[in-house]
């Protein structure tokens, strides 16, 4: 902060600027968040569901105990690493070929093509794939040649649609990271007579890998959190998203006490990719 | 229920979540506890309505729909309508108290009156109740110790629907879609909702006659476990589950489904649109939903409301509003009014041996429905539950 805005009048503004978003941020935010962990400590009346509010910690226990949720949370936890790899596979090259081998008319036409779709409404998106993936979809058609189908409808499919659908948000870091890699490093790699693999294990990777994490957090959390996807694509599958749903009415407390565990996985993953030192440039 | 609207959904969980938290706290299962009105007097100038999609058209979604517009101008009561997608999500925007009537389908009535919620119904106030079938007046699901707590407002069937390509010989019974379940691997398609599991208790009804079910939605912790194996042994032949229709008429469009539960509008939508289904009463019988405009007991436009459920049930909006929705109408009259003179055959409307042979969607509760006294039921919680435990 410069030495100009240590003077009241110009703090008086800032602290003017600053105030409704805080004020958002705080209240709506975060708030929403605490009402919503809090809840999960209350119970509900079994026949009307409405919140009693007596302390109790039975959903808690009731989610760590009972089978089936560590069943759904098990997979929904797979699902999102496949998608983040997924992701980072197909992100990694694209990026590299947009950042440093395309130019001009061909780098911005695909940095539209990767954000076109981010334009268009996510259901769109999805009922997409559902047409696509479907028994007479383009995907069986176009496999039918070769005596294969497509995967149908379930687990395989929600992968695919989900990491259709964040991809962009796994290229775009990854991408900026790469364009700001000085080319003389890249040069001055090879003058030292490293060959292209050398180069891009000790001179692109590190600096390519903080965006990936950065890029993965988007595709892992997002990935942790749908359940829209699920029930498009999913056919008999049922991610968290989907078990929270279906008890938010009836039982609010047990929605959010399941709810818990997305927001614990993201916690201990975001502990995982600090470690990594990815948050590092924040 | 019907179109289970995904962004409806989660904006009513995030409202819900915070309105909840604020503390909804009372209520309590004594339930019942709110007068019903004595008269109709001058309207407030305005209700507040939760409906399903399709039942308060005022010719935004299609020009020729329109019965909120007569209404409006008829009894000076403005109309602001709130969609919701599911009964659950009904149940919930009930809470608020923020409405006046509700078109509530039996899987929510019960939960309704139980929380105190919706108010008894003065039937005396609605003149067109007279003409209701018989067949939907005091029935468990909209009554309770003796007095109605609403006006009937259509009823349908979750019937058996097949391709008729690619099912042979032509199913007749629910044996189809659970012990049989294997021959469609893949293929096979269920309501995805607690409720349905109403639809294996039907079916074990007559296969497993020892369980002793004799009503499907009074199943004690023996029988449910019995209709969650039959559920859990069918996931493994289910392609998807639905709750959107529109989702199940593509499916059986294209071939993804050839087998399954439907209601009678998506087998009309799905044959107009070329796909060769057919749907059937299977021979056990079916489950069946039926809904029931009622009054919330905080009513701040009371008397609007009961306007409204007068207008809603008479015979020209009635016949409109089931063909619109694709439903069997309430009002015996409205069968005269439909443009189509085959709806009311079409939906089996004044077929009262038919509907003899539908269980309507009634809230599952502790104490069994069907007067057991020696053992308790399970309760919709549970049935949620095992839902999620079947799905896997």
């Amino acid at each position: 902060m410069s030495a100009t805005s240590r003077e009241p009048r110009a703090r008086g503004r800032l602290a003017a600027l600053l105030a409704p978003p805080l004020l958002w941020l705080v209240l709506a935010y975060l708030g929403s968040l605490a009402v919503l962990l809090l809840s999960a400590f209350w119970t509900t009346d079994p026949f009307t569901s409405d919140v009693v509010h007596t302390w109790t910690t039975d959903n808690f226990r009731d989610v760590l105990t009972t089978p089936v949720y560590r069943t759904v949370a098990l997979r929904t936890f797979g699902i999102a690493v496949a998608v983040t790899l997924l992701d980072a596979l197909l992100a990694l090259p694209m990026a590299f070929f947009m950042a440093r081998v395309a130019t001009g008319r061909l780098r911005r036409a695909l940095l539209v093509a990767v954000l076109t779709p981010l334009w268009a409404g996510y259901l769109v998106k999805a009922y997409a794939w559902r047409v696509m993936l479907g028994e007479h979809g383009i995907v069986n058609a176009a496999l039918a040649p070769f005596g294969l189908r497509g995967p149908g409808y379930g687990t395989t499919a929600v992968v695919i649609v989900l990491a259709y659908l964040w991809l962009p948000y796994m290229i775009l870091p990854v991408h900026t990271a790469l364009e700001r890699l000085p080319a003389h490093l890249l040069e001055a790699s090879a003058d030292l007579g490293a060959g292209t693999i050398r180069t891009l294990r000790s001179v692109v990777a590190p600096a390519v890998r903080p965006a990936l994490l950065a890029g993965s957090v988007f595709t892992f959390s997002l990935s942790l959190g749908d359940y829209l996807t699920a029930q498009i694509v999913g056919g008999r599958t049922q991610l968290l998203g989907n078990v929270i749903a279906s008890q938010v009415t009836l039982d609010l407390p047990l929605a959010a006490a399941l709810s818990a565990v997305p927001v614990a996985l993201v916690v201990c993953y975001l502990a995982a990719v600090r470690r990594a030192g990815a948050l590092d440039s924040l | 229920m019907r179109n289970a609207n995904p962004w409806k959904a989660a904006v009513a969980a995030g409202a819900l979540l915070l309105a909840a938290a604020c503390g909804s706290g009372g209520g309590g299962a004594d339930g019942g506890g709110a007068a019903e009105q004595k008269s109709v007097g001058k309207g407030e100038g305005r209700v507040d309505i939760i409906a399903w999609a399709g039942y308060a058209e005022d010719g935004s979604n299609d020009p020729e729909a329109d019965w909120v517009h007569p209404f409006e101008k008829r009894t000076g009561c403005k109309v602001n309508t709130k969609t919701a997608g599911t009964s659950d999500e009904m149940v919930s925007l009930m809470k608020t108290g923020q409405y006046d009537t509700v078109s509530a389908s039996g899987d929510a009535t019960l939960r309704l009156i139980a929380a105190g919620d919706v108010a008894p119904v003065n039937t005396r106030l609605v003149p067109n109740y007279r003409d209701i079938f018989s067949g939907l007046k005091m029935r468990p699901f909209n009554s309770k110790d003796g007095k109605m707590y609403g006006v009937p407002h259509g009823r349908g069937a979750n019937l058996l629907m097949y391709r008729t390509d690619k099912v042979s010989p032509a199913p007749d019974s629910w044996k189809a879609v659970f012990d049989d379940a294997a021959k469609y691997a893949g293929k096979v398609t269920a309501y995805d909702s607690p409720i349905y599991i109403a639809d294996a208790a039907l079916y074990l009804m007559k296969a497993r006659p020892a369980l002793g079910i004799k009503d499907p939605y009074a199943l004690d912790h023996k029988q449910l476990d019995a209709a969650v194996a039959l559920l859990k042994k069918q996931r493994q032949q289910i392609g998807e589950y639905w709750s959107d229709y529109q989702k199940e008429v593509t499916a059986f469009k294209g071939g993804d489904s050839v087998l399954g539960t439907t209601w009678q509008v998506i087998a009309n939508t799905a044959a107009a649109e070329k796909a060769p289904v057919k749907a059937v009463l299977p021979k056990e019988g079916a489950t069946g939903w039926s809904d029931t405009w009622m009054v919330s007991a905080e009513a701040a436009h009371p008397n609007c409301a009961y306007k409204w459920l007068n207008w809603i049930v008479s015979p020209k909006v009635n016949a409109q509003v089931a063909e619109y929705f694709g439903e069997a109408p309430a009002n015996a009259k409205a069968c005269r009014e439909t443009a189509d003179p085959h709806h009311c055959a079409v939906y089996h409307a004044d077929d009262e041996a038919y509907y003899r042979r539908v269980h309507f969607w009634t809230t599952p509760v502790p104490q069994c429905l069907d007067g057991r006294k020696n053992v308790t039921c399970t309760d919709y919680a549970e049935w949620t539950r095992a839902w999620t435990e079947i799905k896997g």
